[in-house]
């Protein structure tokens, strides 16, 4: 049954069902509970198949977004996840993390008046990821010969997840180094399960394994085998780098090394890949804040403020510099973040971290900002307000405020060439200075996106497999290329 | 792979040898590794002392202090240890000194061998000075003195070589005017402070091996930070080895005692053989 334009637009947008916010602030499993098949439908139909597919070119890496759309509301959900994945390996990932408000949602027609009333681009491919992954509906790729070329990827991130698959899809021998004891990168050790169940990047990992990639876990590469290693001694032909941002900076305030003052890396990683919520089952402690202070506006900060609640703070407030509408959190993080009561300090940044003689954190000394001219962001500037200060008591502070690149591979790579701030420099495909090495994601960019790093992957390795190639003179591109 | 191929102990202190070929062949001198007994433990990092090119092997010495050394002292010959990361930590620093003392106290008088042979096959000439509360604590002798020129004791009780500590010994040297060009210190923290302080009047060289609380060991999470010289260092990349000159004892001390609370519950039910308390939430 085909619905005209004007009953698609009379179909309101479906919000997910969710945990209520005074149970979740308790447990740490999953918020929404995801779409019934018959809401998934009823979301598609609401799609108008936009001829210049503006949601298409606002997503990074080009999902085809009305063609899965259309799959889903003829109940064709398989195929559905069929046509994301030839863009989109991680799908259940995306459709939860991506901020969706600034990508494909952003610009879908459906949302110019109001925002709120985009297609759930992200809710839906959640959902036929979900679907597919539930009913064993994957398809095992069928893997070309192999072209005897062998390939290492170090790190497990998102990013170097991506070239993998791509790759060993394409018969090259791909091997993972992963400094930690799990794969995923942040998806595992950053971002909270109850914002991504971790049996999702488990199961996306373990099919990269059934497909042949190796993956060598507890493997610091910098330190164990350095990347000329890689080739001179354990004979790979090509290298890529996707280690992450990985180095947390701390405010240059005083008080910084009380005991109770945390990066958002360390207090995530205790609770999310230590499981330290599960103490002394899983042996890695954890103090327990009563009232927490955390520092920033962005996810990491929200995952910081709500695992905080869920460990049992009476009181978690986030200070952040600018005000409530430049977060650059994920839309929906922020406003759960709220319904948990998690207190907005805005246009509010620390100048001391107070502690006591035995060296733990009481509290902290900020001072009020206000909003000034526009920056080369076109953000306006937040400006410190003179005299306004302002103290109030914390026995934990999580600083949440960004992170720099960490120097262990590129200290020890000195011939590849990294920018002032210590990220690698690479050309659009990924490509770095050095030969046949090639870098993507947080280590290139920055802080960014998963699906950006993911983006990133799926370019080098299409690098990749044209420099190698041009060495060899069969050149195949298969079709899902 | 990581499986324990040899064990044995000296009082409380266990020497693990464990099959981690990639290791043995990338590892120097001041670097350690972190460990994991089973896949729900904690990362711990403990100091590579020895290894073995031709075995694949790399030697521990684990000094049980909690739940997680524990539960590596009951591992048995033939288990394997969940995960083994490393090397890490930026090697010792090894050059032609002239004369080198190294203290070694609990798991540094293990941890300081491998040092003793670099300093010794760059030239130097080694003296190591180990304590121990009596004189049966003692392990790892006979490697030791061949690697040094001269090894010297310290007990509490007098029972080996001087009677007092690693500092003690070292004074009287300084004293009776023997040309110390650089020290190295591994041990307990009480033990790094006292020892830097015996050579800081003489203005000697001093490295020490900061053992703060550590998670990644690979300078993301900052968990290890430390300060020295006023600055904000991350023991697990920047060190371990710190000018113990410049180290802010006081500080490290109570980084390190972040936990104490969970940490003696859980290892106090868990050493009288009770389980585990189920106190998590979720
Ligand atoms: C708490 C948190 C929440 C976030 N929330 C979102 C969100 O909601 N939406 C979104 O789009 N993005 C989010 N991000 C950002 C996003 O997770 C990152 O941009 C993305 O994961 C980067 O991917 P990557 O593959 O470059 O690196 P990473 O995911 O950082 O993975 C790098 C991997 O390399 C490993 N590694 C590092 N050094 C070495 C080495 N020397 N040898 C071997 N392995 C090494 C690391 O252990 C890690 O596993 C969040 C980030 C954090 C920290
Ligand atoms: C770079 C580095 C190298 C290290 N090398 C070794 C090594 O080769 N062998 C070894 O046995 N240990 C070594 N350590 C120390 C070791 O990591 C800790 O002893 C271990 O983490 C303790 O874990 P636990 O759960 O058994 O004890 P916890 O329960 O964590 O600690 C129990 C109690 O002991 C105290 N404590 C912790 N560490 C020490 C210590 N080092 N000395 C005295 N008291 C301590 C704690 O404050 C606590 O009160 C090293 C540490 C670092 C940072
Ligand atoms: S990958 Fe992200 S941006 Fe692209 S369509 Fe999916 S949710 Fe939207
Ligand atoms: S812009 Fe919106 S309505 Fe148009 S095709 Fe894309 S998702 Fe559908
Ligand atoms: S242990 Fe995490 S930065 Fe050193």
């Amino acid at each position: 049954m085909e619905l005209t334009a004007k009953e698609r637009m009379a179909i309101e947008r479906h919000g997910m069902a969710e945990q209520p916010p005074d149970l979740r602030n308790r447990n740490f499993e999953e918020v929404p509970y995801g779409y019934t098949p018959e809401e998934a439908v009823a979301e598609a139909q609401r799609c108008l198949s936009c001829k210049k597919m503006p949601c298409v070119s606002g997503c990074p890496v080009e999902v085809p977004i009305p063609e899965f759309i259309a799959l889903v509301a003829e109940k064709k959900f398989a195929e559905a996840a069929r046509v994301i994945k030839t863009k989109n390996v991680l799908p259940a990932v995306c459709g939860r993390v991506c901020p969706q408000e600034t990508q494909c949602e952003g610009v879908c027609v459906r949302g110019k008046k109001d925002i709120k009333e985009a297609v759930a681009v992200g809710n839906l491919e959640r959902f036929v990821a979900d679907y597919e992954r539930e009913n064993n509906l994957a398809e095992v790729p069928e893997i070309k010969n192999k072209n005897g070329l062998k390939v290492a990827v170090i790190g497990s991130g998102p990013s170097g997840l991506t070239v993998a698959g791509d790759l060993i899809k394409l018969g090259y021998e791909v091997t993972i180094y992963e400094a930690f004891h799990r794969g995923g990168g942040v998806l595992v050790y950053g971002i909270p399960e109850f914002r991504l169940p971790k049996k999702i990047v488990e199961s996306e990992i373990s099919a990269l394994e059934d497909l042949g990639v190796k993956i060598y876990y507890n493997s610091v590469i910098g330190r164990l085998h350095k990347v000329d290693d890689l080739f001179n001694v354990l004979g790979f032909n090509a290298v890529y780098i996707g280690v992450g941002a990985g180095l947390p900076i701390f405010l240059n305030i005083p008080g910084n090394n009380f005991n109770g003052v945390f990066s958002a890396n360390e207090y995530l990683t205790r609770s999310n890949l230590m499981k330290s919520y599960l103490f002394p089952q899983y042996r890695t402690p954890m103090i327990i804040g009563k009232k927490v202070a955390v520092l920033g506006g962005g996810n990491v900060a929200m995952d910081s403020a709500r695992t905080a609640i869920r460990l049992g703070a009476e009181k978690v407030t986030i200070v952040y510099r600018r005000a409530r509408e430049q977060m650059p959190a994920r839309a929906a993080e922020a406003h759960h973040a709220e319904e948990e009561k998690i207190e907005f300090r805005l246009l509010s940044s620390p100048v001391e971290i107070f502690g006591n003689d035995e060296g733990w954190v009481t509290g902290m000394k900020c001072q009020r900002y206000e909003l000034g001219e526009p920056d080369e962001s076109g953000r306006q500037r937040p400006v410190p307000i003179e005299d306004s200060f302002f103290e109030f008591d914390c026995d934990q502070v999580l600083v949440s405020i960004g992170g720099e690149a960490n120097p262990l591979i590129t200290k020890t790579t000195p011939d590849m060439k990294t920018n002032k701030w210590g990220y690698i420099e690479t050309d659009d495909w990924g490509r770095t200075s050095k030969k046949l090495v090639y870098a993507g994601g947080d280590i290139v960019t920055g802080a960014a996106t998963v699906i950006s790093a993911m983006g990133a992957g799926r370019m080098a390795a299409k690098a990749i497999h044209e420099d190698l190639m041009k060495e060899s003179d069969e050149t195949v591109t298969p079709d899902w290329w | 792979m990581y499986e324990l191929v040899e064990k044995s102990e000296v009082f409380n202190v266990h020497e693990m040898v464990i099959d981690a070929p990639e290791i043995a062949h990338s590892i120097e001198a001041g670097q350690f590794v972190i460990v994991m007994g089973s896949e729900n433990s904690e990362r711990i990092p403990l100091t590579v002392s020895d290894w073995n090119t031709d075995t694949g092997t790399i030697t521990l010495y684990v000094l049980e202090t909690g739940m997680s050394t524990l539960e590596l002292a009951r591992m048995k010959v033939g288990d394997s240890l969940y995960a083994v990361t490393g090397p890490l930590g930026s090697p010792s620093e090894i050059r032609d000194y002239g004369t080198v003392v190294l203290g070694g106290g609990c798991y540094g008088i293990g941890a300081i061998y491998p040092i003793a042979k670099a300093c010794r096959e760059a030239g130097n000439k080694v003296i190591s000075i180990i304590e121990a509360r009596y004189s049966f604590m003692f392990y790892h002798e006979k490697e030791l003195h061949a690697a040094c020129d001269q090894v010297l004791y310290a007990t509490s009780d007098g029972s080996k070589g001087k009677k007092g500590k690693v500092e003690d010994v070292i004074t009287e040297m300084l004293e009776k005017g023997v040309k110390i060009d650089q020290a190295f210190f591994i041990g307990c923290t009480q033990m790094l402070e006292r020892c830097s302080e015996a050579t800081r009047p003489y203005n000697i060289p001093t490295k020490v091996a900061l053992n703060s609380i550590m998670l990644d060991g690979t300078g993301m999470c900052g968990a290890c930070r430390v300060s020295v010289g006023g600055e904000t260092k991350f023991a697990c990349v920047d060190g371990p080895e710190f000018d113990g000159h410049k180290v802010d004892w006081k500080e490290l001390d109570q980084r390190k005692s972040a936990y104490t609370e969970q940490e003696t519950v859980v290892y106090q039910s868990y050493s009288h053989g009770g389980e585990v308390p189920k106190v998590g939430s979720a």
